[in-house]
C-alpha cells in the first residue's frame, strides 16, 4: 500500500491500540504521522474478525475497562462511534451445579451472596471500598510518566519529590493495603474478607489474568489490583463490551487518528529502525522501502523494540540484559466458539439472562491454584480457568439471530510446553477446554458450529506479542512502573535519540488502556518542544 | 383505584423487579430487570418495548375537527396530511405553554390526540358549536412503543409495510389478523415505532412483537430507561421542563414555546389565516424579543468535573440515573444566568449532560457557563458548555 509521502514527522511501528492512540495524539498536535501495521487490520490484540458469515469473533482481547477516560474525550472517540455497552451481570457456575449470579442491584447481590455465606454478605462492600481507596491512590500514577528515580537532573528530582508528596498524607491503612496487594497474593488478601469459595474464586480470577501466577502465589495481588483499576462509566472495576467487540473499538481509534490527519499503512512489516549517528531517522520495511521521520515510535513489545527493530549492540548493555531477562512466558490462550444456540445451565433451566456478562469458570481458589499447578510444571491445565463472554447476548450484531459467539479466555496455557509443542497440542488443548465447558453446560458440544483456537504461540505469531504474553511483559513488580520495561527506561525514550516506545511493555502496562500510547506522545511532544527551544 | 393497561398481564410476567410506578392511574413498570441501564442500552443498541398505554388519547372527529385544532394548537395542523403526525404544544392567550401532545391525522376529518394530562373538558369547551366530536379512547386502546436500531427489522417481520414509514408518519396495518395503527414516533430520540391496538387485541400483538424480537436483543424497558433516553433526546417533559400555565402561581413557573426551545413550531405564526390561542402574545414576544430564556443543552466539562471531585477526595460520580431538578447556572462574574431542569451522565455520550434554560444572549453554541452543585456540603461550580439539543441524534432516527 502506497503512502502519501516518504517523509513524516513521526512514524509509529505497530497499529495496535497504543500505536493508534499515540499516532492520534501526535497528529492532533500537528505532526505529520504515519502508523505502520504489519497485518491487514489495525488493532493488534484488539481485533474482531468475521470468521464465519455473520459470526464476529473477538479473537484475542474481548472486553473493555481500563481505557483511560481522558483519551475518549481528547480524541473525540464518541464522534467516531465509541460505544461501551454495559454488561449487567456476572455469572460464576459451581462444580456442584449451584452458581453465583451477581447483577446491578446491590441488595439482590447481598441476598445472592448470603445464599453462599451469610458472613460474606457485608464483606463485599468492605472489600470494594478498601480496594477502591487503593485505586484512588494509584490511579493518578497511571496518567503520568513515571519519575526517573535514578536520574539526577532537576526535573528527575522534582518528579520523584512529586511522587513522595503524592504518597505522603495518605491514610495509613490505604498505603498498607496497597503494599499488601503489590507484594502479596490475592488469596491472602481475599481471605481477610471472605469465607465463601465461590466468591473468592470469582474475585481471585482477576488476580491471575494473563500472568503466570496462581491465586496463592505472591504477586497475584498486584494483578488483582491492576484489573480493579478500570472504571467503565466511573464504576469501580466495571467492564464493558464495546459495540462490535474490541475490534470495534480499535476501528473507532483508527477513524479518530485519521480524522486528525494520521495516515495508516497496512500489510507493511517494518524490518528495522534506520539510525544515523545514534539518531533514529526512519524505518525500513521488509519489502525494502525506506521512509524517513524525525521521530520513530515503537508500539510493539520491548523485546522487539530493543532487540529486533534496532541493533542491540547500539544499546547500553545493561538495558539489553534487562530486556533479555524480562519475563514474558505467556500463559493464556483463547478458544472461541460459534454456537447454534444458548448454552444451558441446568440449575437455571431455560434462563439466559446469566449470560449478559462474564461467565467465570473458576469456582474456587483451589480450582484456580490446581489449574496453575499444571502450568508450573510445563503443561496446560487439565481443568482450566475459563473466562467466557457470550457477547452476542449483549450485542446482537455479533451473531445471527438465535446464534451466538462465545469468547473463552483460558488459563493456564504456558508458552513453553514440556515435551511437546503447541502445534501438536492445539486441538487436544481445545478439547480439554470444551470438555470443561461441557461439564458445566451439558450439551455444550452439540451447539458448537465452529471453534477458533489461539494458543500462546498463535498469539505470538499473529499479534507479535513475545511468547504470547498478553500484556507485552509479565505483570511482576520488578517489571512495573519505573522498572517497565527496564530500570532507567520507563519514560518512553530509548538510548537512541528520536526513537521512542509506546507499547504495553511500557508504563502502566497491558490491557486495552491507551495510557502508554498517550503518555509516550506527551513525552515526545515535550522533547520536540525542548529541541526546538534548544536549537532556537 | 389503580388500574392496569391492556398489556399488563404479560408485562407482569416479565417484570422481575416487582417495581411499578403509578402513571395516570395505571401501573407502569419502573424497570423490568435489576438494571435500568441495561434496558436503556437495548434502546440504543438493539431494541426495547415500552407500554405507553397510560397516555390520554382522544379521538377528534368531524367536519370542524381541523378548525378546532388549528385554532388551539401552536403548530398548524392544516399542514399535517392524513397519515402524518405532529408534535405540538398548546398555549394560553398570554402565549404561555399549557401542555404538549402528538396529533395523528387519520383522514381529513379524523384525528387522534395523545397527551400526558386529561384534556377532554378543555377541548370540548373550546369546540363550542363547531361540528366536531371528542371522545376519550384512552381505555379502549393499548399503545406499545418499540424503539431502537432493530425496531424496524423486528416490526417489518410482523407488519409488512411499516419499514416504509417516514419519521412522524403512521399507517393502518395488520399484525397477524389484528388491525393496528403503527406510527414512526416515540419518546427515545432513536429509530422507533408506536403500535396502537384495540384493548382486547393487545396481548396477541405484544406476543407477536416479542416473538419477532427473539434473537434481536429486544427487551422490555421501564420508566427509568425511558427517562434516560428522553434526556439524551432533548425531549421536554411536563412537570420537569415546564408545567401548565393554567396552574401556575407566578410567571416564573410559566414558559413560552420559544423559551422552551420550540421556536421551530412558530414558523407559520405570521399566517393571517390562522389565529390560534396565544398567537398575538407570541408574535409580540418574537417582535419585541421579550423571551426571558432560551432552552439549550449543556455539556459539563469532563476534566473540570473530575478535577473538582478528585480535589474533594471523592470518586467522580458517573451516574446515568436522571436527576430532574433545578441546578443554578452562573457566568464568570458569578451572576445567575439560568438553571437546569434535567441532568444525567449519558452512557452513549460519555458526558454529563443537562437540559438548561439560559438568558437568550448566552444561548450561542460553545458559550461557557458555570454549573453549580454541592460537593461535601459546599457549593462548587463546574464548567459547562452550551450545545445543541438533542444531545444524541442518530441519523437512523429520521432516516
Ligand atoms: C488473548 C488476549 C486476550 C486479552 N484480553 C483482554 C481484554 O479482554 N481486555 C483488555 O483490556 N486487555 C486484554 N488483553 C490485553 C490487551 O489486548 C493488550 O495488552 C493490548 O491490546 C496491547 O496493545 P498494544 O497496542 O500495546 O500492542 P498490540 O496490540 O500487540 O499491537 C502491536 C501491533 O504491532 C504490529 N507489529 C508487530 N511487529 C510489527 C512490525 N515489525 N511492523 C509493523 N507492525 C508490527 C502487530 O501486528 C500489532 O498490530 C488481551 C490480550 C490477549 C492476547
Amino acid at each position: 500500500m502506497a503512502t502519501k509521502s516518504t517523509s513524516y514527522d513521526a512514524i509509529i511501528v505497530g497499529g495496535g491500540h497504543n500505536g493508534l492512540v499515540n499516532g492520534a495524539y501526535l497528529a492532533k498536535a500537528g505532526l505529520k504521522v504515519l502508523v505502520i501495521e504489519r497485518r491487514h487490520v489495525v488493532g493488534g490484540a484488539a481485533i474482531t474478525e468475521e470468521l464465519r458469515p455473520g459470526f464476529h469473533f473477538t479473537s484475542f482481547s474481548y472486553a473493555l475497562s481500563l481505557l483511560r477516560p481522558d483519551i475518549v474525550h481528547e480524541l473525540d472517540l464518541v464522534k467516531h462511534g465509541f460505544m461501551p455497552i454495559l454488561m449487567p451481570s456476572s455469572f460464576a457456575p459451581m462444580e456442584n451445579g449451584d452458581y453465583l449470579l451477581l447483577g446491578q442491584d446491590r441488595d439482590e447481590n447481598i441476598r445472592e451472596i448470603m445464599r453462599h455465606s451469610p458472613h460474606d454478605a457485608d464483606a463485599m462492600d468492605r472489600y470494594e471500598y478498601d480496594v477502591e481507596r487503593v485505586c484512588q491512590l494509584v490511579k493518578p500514577l497511571l496518567d503520568k510518566v513515571p519519575p526517573n528515580i535514578f536520574g539526577k537532573s532537576a526535573e528527575d528530582l522534582a518528579e520523584t519529590a512529586d511522587l513522595v508528596r503524592h504518597l505522603r498524607g495518605v491514610d495509613q491503612k490505604v498505603i498498607h493495603d496497597l503494599v499488601r496487594m503489590l507484594t502479596g497474593s490475592a488469596a491472602d488478601f481475599l481471605d481477610d474478607y471472605f469465607e465463601s469459595d465461590i466468591l473468592k474464586g470469582y474475585i481471585a480470577s482477576s488476580g491471575i489474568i494473563g500472568t503466570k501466577v496462581g491465586p496463592m502465589s505472591q504477586g497475584s495481588g498486584l494483578v488483582l489490583l491492576y484489573h480493579s483499576m478500570g472504571e467503565h462509566d466511573g464504576h469501580f472495576g466495571a467492564w464493558s463490551f464495546h459495540k462490535g467487540g474490541n475490534g470495534g473499538f480499535t476501528e473507532v481509534l483508527a477513524r479518530a487518528a485519521q480524522s486528525f490527519g494520521a495516515e495508516i499503512m497496512l500489510n507493511a512489516p517494518v524490518s528495522r529502525v534506520v539510525t544515523k549517528e545514534g539518531r533514529a531517522v526512519g524505518v525500513a520495511l521488509e519489502d525494502g522501502t525506506e521512509l524517513t521521520a524525525r521521530t520513530v515510535v515503537s508500539a510493539v513489545d520491548p523485546r522487539r523494540t530493543f532487540t529486533e527493530l534496532v541493533e542491540p549492540r547500539e544499546l547500553p548493555s545493561d538495558l539489553v540484559e534487562n530486556i533479555d531477562r524480562m519475563k514474558f512466558q505467556g500463559t493464556s490462550a483463547k478458544v472461541n466458539f460459534a454456537l447454534d444456540g444458548a448454552p444451558r445451565y441446568p440449575a437455571l433451566g431455560d434462563r439466559t439472562d446469566q449470560y449478559l456478562g462474564f461467565v467465570n469458570i473458576g469456582p474456587s481458589m483451589e480450582y484456580l491454584e490446581r489449574a496453575f499447578d499444571d502450568a508450573k510444571y510445563g503443561w496446560y491445565s487439565q481443568r482450566p480457568y475459563i473466562d467466557c463472554a457470550i457477547q452476542s447476548f449483549v450485542d446482537p450484531d455479533m451473531a445471527p439471530p438465535g446464534k451466538h459467539v462465545m469468547s473463552c479466555f483460558v488459563q493456564y496455557a504456558p508458552y513453553h510446553l514440556k515435551g511437546s509443542d503447541w502445534d501438536t497440542e492445539r486441538e487436544r488443548f481445545a478439547d480439554t477446554v470444551q470438555g470443561t465447558l461441557e461439564s458445566f453446560f451439558p450439551g455444550f458440544g452439540d451447539l458448537v458450529l465452529q471453534r477458533e483456537v489461539r494458543t500462546p504461540l498463535d498469539i505470538e505469531r499473529t499479534v507479535g506479542l513475545t511468547e504470547g504474553n498478553i500484556f507485552a511483559g509479565e505483570f511482576f513488580a520488578p517489571q512495573m512502573y519505573f522498572f517497565r520495561p527496564a530500570p532507567g527506561w520507563s519514560q518512553y525514550r530509548t538510548p537512541i535519540d528520536g526513537y521512542y516506545q509506546c507499547g504495553s511493555g511500557t508504563h502502566p502496562g497491558g490491557c486495552v488502556m491507551g495510557a502508554p500510547g498517550k503518555l509516550a506522545s506527551q513525552q515526545i511532544l515535550r522533547d520536540l518542544t525542548a529541541d526546538k527551544a534548544a536549537t532556537g | 383505584m389503580i388500574t392496569t393497561t391492556p398489556f399488563h398481564e404479560r408485562l407482569d410476567q416479565l417484570n422481575e423487579t416487582g417495581l411499578w410506578g403509578h402513571w395516570s392511574g395505571y401501573l407502569s413498570a419502573t424497570r423490568y430487570c435489576s438494571s435500568a441501564k441495561h434496558e436503556y442500552f437495548a434502546v440504543r443498541n438493539s431494541a426495547g418495548f415500552f407500554d405507553t398505554s397510560p397516555l390520554y388519547k382522544y379521538r377528534i372527529v368531524g367536519r370542524d375537527a381541523e378548525r378546532l385544532l388549528a385554532g388551539v394548537m401552536t403548530r398548524d395542523i392544516r399542514q399535517c396530511r392524513p397519515g402524518k403526525a405532529q408534535y405540538t404544544v398548546w398555549c394560553d392567550d398570554r402565549g404561555f405553554v399549557l401542555e404538549d401532545g402528538v396529533v395523528f391525522r387519520h383522514s381529513q376529518d379524523e384525528f387522534l390526540l395523545t397527551a400526558a394530562e386529561p384534556n377532554l373538558g378543555y377541548f370540548s369547551d373550546l369546540a363550542g358549536r363547531l361540528d366536531v366530536s371528542l371522545e376519550d379512547v384512552t381505555d379502549e386502546l393499548g399503545m406499545l412503543a418499540v424503539q431502537g436500531p432493530r425496531s424496524r427489522a423486528i416490526l417489518a417481520k410482523i407488519a409488512p409495510g411499516v419499514e416504509e414509514l417516514g419519521y412522524f408518519e403512521h399507517t393502518d396495518a395488520k399484525i397477524g389478523t389484528t388491525p393496528v395503527t403503527v406510527s414512526r414516533t416515540g419518546y427515545t430520540g432513536d429509530l422507533g415505532f408506536e403500535i396502537r391496538v384495540a384493548r382486547d387485541d393487545a396481548l396477541p400483538v405484544l406476543d407477536a412483537v416479542i416473538a419477532a424480537g427473539e434473537g434481536h436483543g429486544l427487551r422490555p424497558f421501564g420508566e427509568q430507561a425511558l427517562l434516560m433516553a428522553r434526556i439524551e433526546a432533548g425531549l421536554a417533559l411536563i412537570g420537569v421542563e415546564f408545567s401548565s400555565s393554567r396552574f401556575a402561581y407566578t410567571d416564573h413557573e410559566r414558559v413560552t414555546p420559544k423559551e422552551l426551545g420550540f421556536g421551530w413550531m412558530l414558523h407559520g405564526i405570521d399566517d393571517e389565516t390562522r389565529p390560534f390561542i396565544g398567537r398575538d402574545a407570541i408574535r409580540r414576544e418574537l417582535a419585541e424579543k421579550t423571551s426571558r430564556w432560551a432552552t439549550v443543552g449543556l455539556l459539563l466539562d469532563w476534566a473540570d468535573h473530575d478535577r473538582v471531585y478528585v480535589a474533594a477526595g471523592l470518586v467522580p460520580p458517573k451516574d446515568e440515573t436522571p436527576v430532574e431538578d433545578e441546578f443554578m447556572l452562573y457566568d464568570d462574574a458569578g451572576a445567575r444566568i439560568g438553571y437546569t431542569t434535567s441532568q444525567m451522565y449519558s452512557p452513549v455520550l460519555q458526558r454529563h449532560i443537562a437540559i438548561a434554560r439560559v438568558r437568550p444572549d448566552l444561548a450561542a453554541l460553545g458559550t461557557r457557563v458555570d454549573y453549580e452543585l454541592t460537593i461535601n456540603h459546599e457549593y462548587q461550580t463546574i464548567a459547562a458548555e452550551v450545545t445543541r439539543l438533542p444531545f444524541f441524534n442518530p441519523a437512523r432516527k429520521t432516516a
